[in-house]
């Protein structure tokens, strides 16, 4: 073992596959059967895999935006790490979409190729975070309501969401745990920060219900797909401890109305998200049969 | 905002190795901090199953000043070596 470089030599031998660059990784799904289950329908399980995958590829851009902003490089490079598994999880899900509809297309169609309306995200992925306390805020909610669902989902009557959502766990456990040190943090810290939390808060609050509200697509997916209502509780439960620690209390705001009856899971989404789009869409759109 | 976080100095055991290595350092307001930016900069290859993180100002260091006083006298001191042994065909791992 050569002694120069110890870090070097605890790191697991570097010819780990998962390690992707460039276009010549098409399918994160290879080797893995994906056939629909018996009496399942395709369309609606493509519809809820894209659900929960937009959920993580959205919130993934916007956590890249933070490379170069974030306060500390050392929260630098945990906010990319969070953005790197939240993309990951979203290359699974859209590759089980195009398995699951027929359509047999790879995970860059859905990601680059859709438009606005096709996205079905809840809006509070796509929000645009003003300030790290909103950052923080924005993270805590939405880690705390998937891995909710994803623990629920480990028990999917489709065997490649379950696991998926067991992959997600762990990961979704340590987004969590860093959000909510953070919150606990800037809450309880000065003046300042305990003040910028309040406002983080009082502005990520009203995208906060259309988390729970039950589509028609989970809906008819009954035994596949995880039924948002049930996990309310247990999110509840763990912001309260969460804010209570960071002397900090549920703000009680209104929820943000849809947009003629639809929100974001109808395809309906706020101004931000055409812009988010545009710069993650832009280069493949430019040179579509592009690959590096 | 007045200073900075303080230095700590990271140790992460790897899965096939028995004590914990100095992989490098990183800025932290407290220990629980520290531990997780350690995970988060220093374990992102799966290298570890165990990290420890002290604060460089709480390691006594020997002086690059001393080293001379420190190192040199054992330079010359070849009997302290057990070179002057045969080692029999037989007793692998020497």
């Amino acid at each position: 073992m050569a002694f120069d470089n110890a870090y070097e030599a605890l790191a697991d031998a570097h010819d780990d596959a998962r390690w992707a660059f460039g276009t010549g990784f098409e399918d994160p799904l290879s080797g893995v059967d994906t056939t629909v289950p018996a009496g399942v329908d395709g369309d609606d399980l493509a519809q809820y895999c894209l659900m929960l995958g937009d959920d993580a590829l959205v919130l993934s851009h916007r956590l890249q935006q933070w490379c170069t902003r974030a306060p500390e490089l050392e929260d630098e490079v945990a906010i990319a790490n969070i953005g790197l598994d939240m993309l990951g999880q979203a290359r699974l899900l859209l590759a089980r979409a195009g398995k699951a509809d027929g359509t047999e297309r790879g995970e860059d169609h859905y990601a680059y190729f859709r438009g606005e309306h096709e996205f079905r995200n809840v809006r509070l992925a796509e929000r645009e975070q003003a300030d790290f306390a909103q950052l923080i805020a924005t993270v805590l909610v939405l880690t705390t309501w998937r891995l909710a669902v994803f623990q629920r989902l480990r028990e999917s009557a489709d065997p490649v969401l379950a696991a998926i959502a067991q992959k997600g766990v762990n990961e979704l456990t340590y987004h969590r745990d860093y959000a909510a040190q953070w919150v606990v943090r800037l809450g309880d810290g000065t003046e300042t920060s305990h003040a910028r939390t309040v406002a983080a808060l009082d502005d990520v609050w009203p995208l906060v219900a259309e988390l729970f509200e039950t589509h028609d697509v989970e809906r008819r997916l009954h035994g596949v797909a995880v039924d948002p209502a049930e996990v309310r509780d247990e999110f509840d439960d763990v912001l309260a401890q969460v804010l209570s620690a960071a002397t900090l209390e549920p703000p009680q705001v209104r929820a943000k109305a849809g947009v003629a009856g639809g929100k974001g899971r109808d395809g309906r989404h706020t101004e931000a998200m055409g812009y988010l789009l545009a710069e993650l869409q832009s280069v493949a759109r430019a040179h579509p049969e592009a690959t590096w | 905002m007045t200073g900075e976080w303080p230095l700590y100095e990271v140790f992460v055991r790897g899965k096939r190795g028995l004590n914990h290595v100095h992989v490098g350092s990183l800025r932290a307001a407290d220990d629980d901090m520290a531990l997780r930016n350690a995970r988060d900069l220093y374990t992102r290859r799966n290298e570890g199953v165990s990290i420890w993180v002290v604060q460089a100002a709480d390691i006594a260091a020997s002086s690059p000043d001393e080293k001379d006083p420190f190192f040199a006298p054992s330079g010359d001191k070849v009997y302290r070596h057990p070179t002057f042994y045969d080692i029999p065909e037989n007793v692998p791992h020497m």
